[in-house]
């Protein structure tokens, strides 16, 4: 029999240390849909994600029950739509965002991403398109996610992309300022942006993807501060250990689901995201982890090497755990998301000047951050230019997902509900950017020698 | 396929009685027992095989979680794999 302590380990780890499985997101390519009339790729993508998303909520209930674990999110990705409808107008687009949003209501999932677009070179005309359209699209619908990528370590930093995306961020708030403009918390900004992401709002299906794919995000904050907690004040060698070896443990459950979950469905099995990912639960928070490593609060001096230690060792201890690897894969850190994070906010310690440095050794990037609704666009877009510098720079994934929620100012608190959590508005710098955005074109690709 | 039963809660009398009853109720065979009491506080896990079981796992699941409930126990019915899987290689 399994021995009784690992059973009663388990069974606290779901019980009390909010152990689950994030996300379970199915990859549709939808570039058999493909045409120039807008009426017939609407019909063709929602029935083609329709169909095959079918069985992806009742099969994914089940596992919750066969193995006691919750999954917390269903979720699809399809192929970014400014490569599937690239000769549509941004009206069409419109229309296309909606209807991903019914076929998202049918199936019964949280969010469905891929309203997406690459534009770290340039922008193609399907490009100019779809990010013409994200404002209204993420205003007259639900679920729908959008991401457009402006940068990369082979390409360098789209400073055009980068300048129109302020905007965009500003014109979307406004449009959803009914709702604390919750219309950016389902927009990213990337830098290097993965092609089988499962976690929401970045997620889509790579043009390199097969036809469909099973990707699964795995959780749990809550099972490493607990881990990190019962260490009591040993050396970083020994922490680092503790942290590897729940890691591992805990991916190896997101393995089990996902293996399950493909062959239940007969869709292939891509990879599992090793992310920590926060939600605003107590217990269930990035920012205690780091705390519990010796920080008073999380943002004080110390806190981007505790972050650097824990975001290898969940890497370390994950790794072993799967066969396939892959998506954003490190420790999450979106305000508004993380109860550690928010009371850190809320008190000042945690500023969006650390908040970025952080981001230079974990996952993603500047994540739910809400600011002054009248902060000028130039301003969203030097915040996104200095994010996208670090992604860019380091070889790695960074995005921003800000929200300059109208109407409101510093000090003042933003429910987004549900997963989004609420969020203290916290201070900008006042100089202006203007005119270093309005410079435009391209920041160069970085050298990849003398590296220093 | 086996599962891993694990009954916790307030120590009283016929505890082990009531869960074994359901399970012999629906055809499941209890393979091995494992109990123990601290203070007042009981804990046992059972590893239960369910070939024979007369019901659907999901079916089983929410019973013997509804019979806990009623008797104020918390029981958690989990199939051997999320175990095998979180603690060997």
């Amino acid at each position: 029999m399994i021995n009784t302590a690992d059973i009663l380990e388990t069974i606290q780890m779901i019980r009390e240390e909010a152990l689950d499985i994030r996300t379970v997101t199915m990859g549709i390519s939808l570039f058999d849909c493909a045409c120039d009339d807008v009426g017939r790729l609407e019909q063709k993508l929602y029935e083609k994600i329709t169909r095959t998303a079918e069985r992806l909520v009742p099969v994914c209930e089940q596992l919750e029950q066969t193995y006691g674990i919750p999954i917390v999110n269903k979720r699809v990705s399809v192929t970014p739509l400014s490569l599937v409808g690239a000769a549509l107008s941004a009206e069409g687009f419109v229309r296309l965002a909606k209807a991903m949003d019914r076929a998202a209501r049918t199936l019964g999932i949280h969010f469905i991403g891929g309203f997406s677009a690459y534009a770290q070179k340039g922008v193609s005309r399907g490009a100019a398109a779809l990010m013409a359209a994200i404002p209204q699209a993420l205003a007259e619908t639900e679920r729908v996610c959008s991401s457009v990528n402006v940068a990369s370590t082979q390409a360098g930093i789209n400073m055009d992309a980068v300048r129109e995306m302020g905007r965009i961020l500003k014109e979307t708030a406004y449009l959803t300022r009914a709702a604390d403009s919750i219309g950016c918390a389902k927009l990213v900004v990337f830098a290097n942006i993965p092609q089988d992401n499962p976690f929401m709002a970045g997620a889509l299906h790579g043009p390199g993807e097969p036809e469909t794919v099973i990707n699964v995000g795995v959780s749990g904050p809550g099972v490493v501060a607990a881990a990190v907690r019962r260490q009591g004040p040993c050396d970083f060698g020994t922490l680092a250990e503790a942290v590897k070896k729940t890691a591992f443990k805990i991916t190896r459950v997101g393995q089990l689901v996902a293996q399950e979950a493909s062959r239940q469905l007969g869709v292939s099995f891509g990879i599992i995201d090793l992310s920590l990912a926060p939600t605003p639960a107590q217990g269930d928070s990035v920012a205690r982890i780091l705390e519990n490593m010796g920080l008073e609060r999380c943002g004080t001096h110390g806190t981007t090497a505790a972050l650097a230690l824990l975001n290898d060792a969940v890497k370390k201890g994950g790794v072993m755990a799967s066969s396939s690897v892959g998506g954003l894969s490190g420790a999450f850190i979106p305000l508004s998301e993380d109860a550690g994070m928010i009371e850190a906010a809320t008190c000042g310690t945690l500023t969006l000047d650390k908040l970025e440095a952080m981001t230079a050794v974990c996952s993603v990037g500047l994540d739910m951050i809400a600011v002054a609704g009248d902060t000028p666009a130039a301003t969203l877009s030097a915040i996104i230019a200095d994010e996208m510098a670090i992604g860019v720079v380091n070889g790695k994934t960074t995005a921003v997902r800000l929200i300059p929620v109208y109407g409101r100012g510093v000090g003042e608190t933003v429910h987004f509900g549900g997963l989004l959590g609420h969020a203290p508005i916290i201070p900008l710098h006042g100089e202006s950017s203007e005119a270093f955005i309005a410079r435009g074109g391209r920041i160069p690709a970085p050298i990849h020698s003398l590296k220093n | 396929m086996r599962a891993v039963v694990t009954v916790t809660g307030k120590d009283r009398v016929g505890i082990i009685a009531a869960i074994s009853g359901e399970c012999s109720r629906y055809g499941v065979n209890i393979e091995d027992i494992s109990q123990s009491v601290m203070q007042e506080y009981f804990a046992m896990i059972m590893l239960a095989e369910l070939d024979g079981m007369t019901m659907d796992f999901t079916q089983f699941v929410a019973h013997m979680e509804e019979t806990g409930r009623q008797k104020g126990l918390d029981v958690r019915v989990m199939h051997e794999d999320v175990f095998n899987a979180m603690h060997r290689i």
